[in-house]
């Protein structure tokens, strides 16, 4: 058997939560002679913790759902085959690893492992052509923002770029503000070189003196590794660039948590110290940003997208993807799907074959993606044989957003995910504006009275009423893209609304006010599991074990307890 | 300036650190207290209005002292549909608090937070930045028990 050359074990986020820190203490402690080292994320969030075992002959071994178990560690290290991973064949065929080739192969912090894959080739062959040669070869890649409104980057590049200040300022926008992705975070904790990498490439490119990286403060991790990178950067004079004679600022800022900050305008008025209140645009952040500085905002996957680009040139990735949106996304997939995690796929793949064949999602069993957080819509499974590009989801009333795309499952309720969002843009509103801020609280109230069974026509005609006025009213981003969620279900699920309001019926059983608990007695052992754990008394063992709802929170917990499934929702008794 | 707070001086005193400042205060502090405010404001030149002001905008600030164990439980769009209601509703039911609220014995705060980035384990919680995830009824009552355990 081939000799193990070393053993890597995934520490991002995900792994250190589904419990890789024992595994790599367990594997520290009894391998030996053979290096165990942390890397990133690979995608496969699902099968966490994973371990991957390089052999001498150059072949790798793959474990996953590994523990600290002297069974699984002794298991790794005698390359027995229990918990053996091998990467699905279907996702394998659609997936295009380009730009998180390396997350989760390599150890993140090291500099010399980056380099030695490929790492800062792409900033040395950058740097020996003019700035304008890189500006014009990003605009040739075709490459959009990928931080949700696809705007072309050698175009930003090039406003920034045409810029005759001496000081110029490149932000990096790490605030990931869709609730329910991680693409980002991602990409920092894997492969922190690779996005600072693109970052150099844009200062050289666009003639920018000073970068930010504005980070959510969720991720400490993505902070740490950013700051260790920096930190190597600097002691390798990477920081200077060709025929500058200062090297550049580079600083590290933590969000406080407000989602408005990934806003152009608000960010910069955070990083400035101030409240992170939007303003009107124009003037735009390129000619008036930071401090009064031209200023240009990237996502953080767009900035790993940038090495890439000068790997393999610009005309082969343009030859990847649609005829508008060029090269690969990253999603982070999250929701009802059997196997989530982070996928990389090609422009123009279609979102079934993401639900169903990476995704491991029944047929049947799914009624809706939702893509673009608070900003986007839900599309309903009868299109999913859309292609993944910017236009083509803008078509069905979504939008390509930052690359969360969450799976939403037959016994979910439509009604009440659009009064999530609309609790949240209304809780997120910065105030400024009236639309946004007056205009997302009577949405949210519509649909918390359609969700409570309180709800009427007027009400739905009211939200299609205001909808549209918000969106032409308000003024930035998060108020003109609000209405969104509300107007993507109403679309797409109108029969829901309509039972809700005609009937108060919530077909999923979701809604609490319209739904009751019940026992059946004929599966009921009378354990009183239930009437333990009910946090409010609601369950009467004396009385049949008889479910008061008047009490009842709808907290699911007896349901979650029962050993016999014999208690569950069912439709409120007073439905029509 | 108050010598609470002397550690402030660890950063420059320019506008543009006040954000950071606050959030020192509260890795240190665990919440910004009146004095921290008033601290800041010294050491910024810069009015208590405006800090204050600046602080309140943004949800991260606590501005009453949290409880040993921090618990956050996400309510992003994943966790949310995979049944982040319930996880609030059962953890708020063991441990006799609302949202945003600490228990008697100063023992755990709740609140609720938007996406820890690690949707893929969805519905999920943390804990003094520990993070649990696939939570369901009864790992949940076990992880609070083991703390409770600790005291
Ligand atoms: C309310 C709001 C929140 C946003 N949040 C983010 C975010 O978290 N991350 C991000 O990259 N862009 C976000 N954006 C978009 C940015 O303002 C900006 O368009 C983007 O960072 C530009 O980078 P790109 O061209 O590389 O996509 C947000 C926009 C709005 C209006
Ligand atoms: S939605 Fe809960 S971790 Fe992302």
């Amino acid at each position: 058997m081939a000799e193990m050359k070393r053993i890597k074990v995934g520490t991002a986020s995900c792994g250190i939560a589904a419990g890789a820190k024992a595994v790599l203490d367990g594997l520290r402690a009894k391998a030996g002679s053979v290096p165990v080292d942390e890397v990133g994320c690979m995608g496969h969030c699902y099968t966490e913790p994973m371990v991957e075992v390089e052999l001498n002959d150059g072949s790798s071994v793959f474990y996953a759902g590994v523990n600290g178990s002297d069974k699984d560690i002794d298991g790794i290290l005698s390359l027995s085959d229990n918990k053996r991973f091998t990467f699905p064949e279907k996702r394998s065929k659609l997936e295009k690893l380009l730009v998180t080739r390396l997350a989760g192969r390599i150890n993140p912090v090291s500099m010399d492992e980056y380099k030695a894959n490929g790492g800062f080739s792409a900033l040395a062959k950058a740097t020996s052509m003019s700035p304008e040669e890189v500006v014009n070869e990003v605009l040739a890649s075709g490459l959009r923002g990928r931080g949700g409104a696809g705007f072309p980057t050698g175009r930003k590049w090039s406003f920034l770029a045409a810029k005759k200040e001496a000081d110029k300022v490149l932000i990096c926008n790490a605030d990931e503000g869709d609730p329910g992705a991680f693409m980002d975070r991602s990409m920092m904790e894997s492969v922190p070189y690779q996005v600072l990498e693109g970052m150099l490439i844009g200062a050289y490119a666009t003639g920018a003196t000073r970068l930010f990286i504005y980070c959510r403060a969720e991720y400490p991790l993505a902070i740490k590794h950013l700051n260790i990178a920096i930190a190597e950067m600097k002691k390798a004079g990477l920081n200077l660039l060709p025929g500058r004679t200062t090297p550049l600022e580079i600083t590290i800022k933590e969000g406080a948590g407000a989602f408005v900050c990934g806003e152009e305008t608000a960010m910069i008025h955070s990083l400035e110290g101030k409240r992170g209140t939007p303003r009107f645009r124009p003037p735009f952040p390129t000619d008036s940003g930071w401090n009064g500085l031209p200023t240009a905002i990237n996502n953080v996957e767009t900035y790993a997208n940038i090495p890439v680009i000068f790997q393999i040139g610009a005309a082969e990735y343009s030859s990847i993807g649609t005829e508008k949106s060029k090269g690969t996304k990253i999603f982070a997939l999250a929701g009802d799907v059997k196997t989530p995690g982070l996928v990389e796929v090609p422009m123009g793949i279609t979102l079934g074959e993401i639900v169903y064949d990476i995704g491991g999602a029944e047929p049947g069993t799914v009624k809706a993606v939702q893509t673009g957080g608070p900003s986007g819509g839900c599309i309903p499974a009868s299109e999913f044989g859309v292609k993944i590009d910017y236009d083509s989801l803008g078509a069905l009333g979504a939008i390509m957003g930052s690359g969360g795309l969450i799976v939403i499952g037959n016994n979910r309720c439509m009604v009440e995910t659009a009064r999530y969002f609309l609790n949240f843009t209304r809780s997120e509103s910065c105030g400024k504006c009236t639309f946004c801020r007056v205009g997302t609280t009577r949405m949210y109230e519509a649909l918390e009275r359609i969700t409570t069974g309180k709800g009427s026509m007027a009400d739905i005609e009211f939200l299609e009423d205001i909808a549209p006025k918000i969106k032409k009213g308000a003024l930035c981003g998060l108020g003109q893209t609000a209405p969104n969620p509300a107007l993507s279900t109403l679309r797409y699920f109108r029969n829901e609304y309509l039972a809700h309001v005609q009937d108060h019926v919530c077909e999923a059983l979701a809604c609490p006010a319209l739904v009751d608990v019940a026992i059946d007695p004929s599966k009921c052992i009378q354990c009183k599991l239930c009437v333990k754990t009910c946090p409010v008394g609601a369950i009467d063992p004396v009385n049949n074990f008889s479910v008061d709802n008047s009490k009842c929170t709808k907290c699911n917990s007896c349901i979650e307890v029962c050993p016999k499934k014999a208690v569950s929702r069912v439709r409120k008794q007073s439905a029509k | 300036m108050n010598e609470a707070f002397s550690y402030l001086s660890e950063m420059e005193a320019e506008k543009g650190n006040l954000i950071k400042g606050l959030q020192l205060i509260q890795t240190r502090e665990g919440y910004v207290s009146d004095d921290a405010i008033r601290a800041v404001a010294a050491y910024f030149g810069t009015p208590e209005a405006e800090v204050e002001g600046v602080l309140t905008f943004y949800a991260q600030f606590k501005r009453v002292k949290p409880g040993k164990y921090k618990i956050s439980v996400c309510d992003g769009t994943a966790c949310h549909i995979k049944g982040a209601t319930q996880i609030r509703a059962w953890v708020q039911a063991e441990l006799g608090i609302g949202d945003g609220q600490t228990t008697e014995d100063g023992l755990f705060s709740l609140q609720t937070v938007a996406c820890l980035g690690c949707c893929s384990l969805a519905p999920v919680m943390s804990i003094n930045g520990t993070v649990y995830g696939k939570l369901d009824r009864k790992s949940l009552s076990r992880i609070l028990n083991e703390y409770k355990a600790k005291g």
